[in-house]
């Protein structure tokens, strides 16, 4: 906690580190929220990640070292820690830091309300993460916690329980902290932007957090209310709504679920793509190539995403396949379309690369192949073939979870300077790269093929077919080697932050609004603003002067409607 | 258009009734995104609802107790009396938009009256039902739908009495009136959900 508020040196920090602790404890800066955020999930991300390597461990080879049911727990609680308290509140964090400063706000619409978020996240979390002290366990009916599992229906030999329950009402809390979360975030963008920010001006990765924000807004409450049908279901409705020999039906739960938990799979994705995006727009020296086209692909993955849910669901033969084979295979168009304006912007970029650029890149390689792999499951018989084996797993791993960690982790490297006022080391930061990159390439490339080969996910054994137990070490290695680079990470941010080399206040010649700010931002965050005039109000205030005559500087920032080339003076009259 | 032109903006005609014709403020965008997100979680549980009735073999409560009937007085009587709730709701955001706080006073207690009284039946019908929770598909849906809108109307009279104190204390005038206008609309969603929760179960869903 000292460290927390040593890093920030505002003067209203107290020099009496209790006063320090009680003013984290009861900010409303968006700021502090957002680093609060930032390392709850972090801590959770480490817990979810250990429970991957005791699942690891058990896979190296066969025969078992845990039973089945302690092996049901932890794969269930590794993917609801590492979704709903390592990947959504990770996005959180950066939407709470920098989407307010990227449009020259001084806090959130709502900045008590942003701190309640914060604290019914925190409680949820801890619900969830103390089931493992009640009587039956965890859940473990899987993240997706599919009815009948999670019912006493007499059939089950172990019924679950008060962990079952412990889980409902934690995701519940959870989600309503998404939801209060997503209220704030809009009314911010909507209602805070600074003069002359119009919304053709805004950053990519405020376009993300808006539209994020919209499926969170629209997509949580059909799982609250999944959830609270669930709770209801488990504890007095006896079945009705989900054991079918009560009257209830499985693919309900499945149907409300999946229409959270697909558009969730963008509120993952999509922040780590604003931040991609952003550090490209830094480090190739470019403009984002397509900035246009990048905000309506968004837009077009944000609608898509709630058409496709019940792709989860092919093989239950309950749904619709045409309707949502063809829906699927959509979402690879806008999809497709930024990852080639992202290379489009690399191309013939006076590129360079500090390891927030290596995790952008890299968050592309993982993306392309996470991608790829999706495109073979919206087929209806590839699915068929590979539903609920170790090719999907590999698939989401590669999509939403590693491709958005790695967006993740430039984001850390890109922000952390204007966070702490201090750069992460470079030398570590490439070791802890290429370890994690080569890990969970490892990790999941052989996932893929092991999922090829038919070998079921869930399970806490496997017979010796040929090949499986290399693939399964090889896994288990990765996954190892990932977690070694994971500490190098650790190691990064504490020395980093003790001995770090002191950052400017815009240490990477930034585009963006939040680096015309000292780092870290004062409470109020800006004194003075530059003028707005494009996406790029930094650019235009360092450069602006010498390229006045250029006409393709006015053509490439001419976002502001109409298009074709703007004078200067015209743009500025259609802000007043 | 000329720079200059645009002396002052015209306010659509709805916009101007819902939430009249000052600037919209940063809580008025607030409850509207909050009233997006409720209308998602009704949809949930109706959508439930519409399955469960669609796709199941005994929807009728399994204890063989009587569901309520579209010919029962009540219900409908109350129906009516939270629905137009609104009239007087909107009435008195209109009476606080010209400065008129004792009108919206009036108004409002008017609202809370019928609110406390809806409220109060409700708590009589679930009383009198002769099913209880775990008789099955209907039965549960019957007690999650109209607890969970109960709740809601719970929620929104105590956000309109809060603003209802606040108004004896002085509060707002033509300008600052925000959460009277953020009650107002939550309050049109919690008559309008009822809608959707009660003709499906009463009337519609046999």
């Amino acid at each position: 906690m000292a460290t927390l508020a040593g890093a920030q040196t505002t003067p209203y920090a107290g020099a009496n580190v209790w006063r320090a602790i009680l003013e984290w404890l009861t900010t409303v800066d968006h700021k502090k929220i957002g680093i609060m955020y930032l390392w709850t999930a972090g801590a959770f991300g480490l817990v979810g990640m250990a429970f991957s390597l005791v699942m690891r461990t058990e896979l190296a080879q066969t025969g078992t070292i845990i039973s089945a049911e302690t092996y049901n727990s932890i794969f269930t609680m590794h993917g609801s820690v590492m979704i709903f308290l390592f990947l959504l509140p990770v996005g959180a964090a950066f939407m709470n830091y920098s989407m307010p400063l990227q449009i020259g706000a001084l806090d959130m619409a709502f900045p008590r309300i942003n701190a309640l978020s914060f604290w019914i996240f925190l409680f949820g979390g801890v619900l969830l993460t103390l089931s493992f002290a009640v009587e039956g366990g965890t859940a473990s009916a899987g993240w997706t916690a599919y009815p009948p599992v999670t019912l006493d229906t007499g059939n089950n030999a172990e019924p679950p329980g008060a962990g079952m329950d412990m889980w409902l009402v934690g995701v519940i809390l959870l989600g309503q902290a998404s939801i209060f979360g997503s209220v704030n975030f809009l009314v911010t963008i909507f209602k805070m932007r600074a003069p002359g920010m119009t919304m053709w001006r805004l950053p990519l990765f405020t376009w993300t957090t808006l539209v994020t924000g919209l499926l969170i807004l629209l997509s949580t409450p059909v799982l609250a209310a999944a959830l609270v049908l669930g709770f209801i279901d488990r504890n007095g409705a006896g079945g009705a709504f989900f054991d079918p020999a009560a009257g209830g039906q499985p693919l309900l739960w499945q149907n409300l679920f999946w229409f959270y938990s697909h558009p969730a799979v963008y509120i993952m994705i999509l922040p780590a793509m604003g931040i991609v995006s952003d550090v490209f727009g830094v480090f190739t020296r470019r403009p984002v190539f397509g900035y246009r086209s990048m905000v309506l692909a968004l837009v077009a993955i944000g609608l898509l995403g709630f058409i496709v849910w019940a792709h989860h669901m092919f093989t239950t033969g309950g749904v619709f396949l045409p309707f949502f084979m063809g829906a699927t295979f959509l979402i690879a168009v806008p999809t497709g379309v930024k990852m080639f304006n992202w290379i489009a912007t690399m191309w013939r970029g006076s590129n360079i690369f500090p390891t927030a650029m290596l995790f952008s890149v890299g968050f592309l390689m993982l993306f392309l192949i996470g991608g790829i792999t999706g495109v073979f499951h919206a087929a209806v018989p590839v699915d068929f073939a590979l539903h609920d084996t170790y090719f999907v797993v590999g698939h989401f791993h590669y999509t939403m979870s590693i491709a958005a960690t790695f967006g993740f982790l430039a984001g850390c490297y890109y922000w952390f300077p204007k966070m702490f006022g201090k750069f992460m080391n470079e030398g570590l930061g490439k070791l802890h790269f290429w370890l994690v990159f080569i890990g969970v390439n490892l990790v999941f490339f052989t996932q893929l093929l092991l999922g090829l080969d038919g070998m079921p996910r869930r399970i806490n054994d496997y017979v010796d077919n040929p090949g499986w137990e290399l693939m399964n070490m090889l896994i288990t290695i990765g996954a190892f080697v990932s977690a070694a680079g994971m500490m190098v990470f650790l190691y990064n941010v504490f020395y980093s932050l003790k001995w770090g080399e002191r950052a400017g206040s815009d240490p990477w010649e930034g585009t963006t609004l939040e680096w015309a700010t000292t780092s870290p931002p004062p409470p109020h965050n800006f004194d003075s603003l530059p003028e707005i005039r494009s996406e790029r109000p930094l650019f235009d205030l360092r450069f602006g002067e010498k390229l006045q005559d250029d006409p393709h500087y006015h053509v490439s920032n001419g976002h502001n409607g109409g298009g074709g080339a703007k004078t200067p003076s015209a743009s500025a009259r259609e802000e007043g | 258009m000329a720079a200059g032109a645009i002396t002052h903006k015209r306010v659509h005609p709805v916009r101007s009734f819902l939430v009249g014709d000052e600037p919209m403020t940063t809580g008025l965008w607030g409850i509207i995104f909050f009233i997006f997100s409720e209308i998602m979680f009704f949809a949930g549980l109706i959508a439930a609802m519409l399955a469960l009735h669609s796709d199941t073999l005994f929807w009728e409560p399994t204890n063989g107790a009587h569901r309520l009937e579209g010919g029962e007085l009540r219900p409908i009587l109350f129906t009516i009396l939270l629905v137009s709730t609104s009239i007087p709701m909107q009435i008195a955001a209109f009476a606080i938009r010209k400065g008129n706080r004792k009108a919206m006073l009036i108004n409002m207690g008017i609202v809370l009256v019928i609110g406390v009284a809806f409220m109060i039946n409700q708590y009589f019908e679930w009383q009198h039902a002769e099913f209880g929770i775990s008789d099955g598909p209907y039965a549960a849906t019957f007690y999650t739908l109209t607890g969970f809108h109960g709740a809601h109307v719970i929620g929104g009279l105590l956000f309109i009495f809060a603003q209802w104190l606040r108004g004896l204390l002085g509060h707002f005038d033509a300008k600052r009136n925000t959460a009277i206008e953020a009650a107002t609309l939550y309050w049109h969603f919690v008559g309008f959900v009822w809608l959707l929760v009660i003709f499906p179960l009463v009337f519609f869903l046999s």
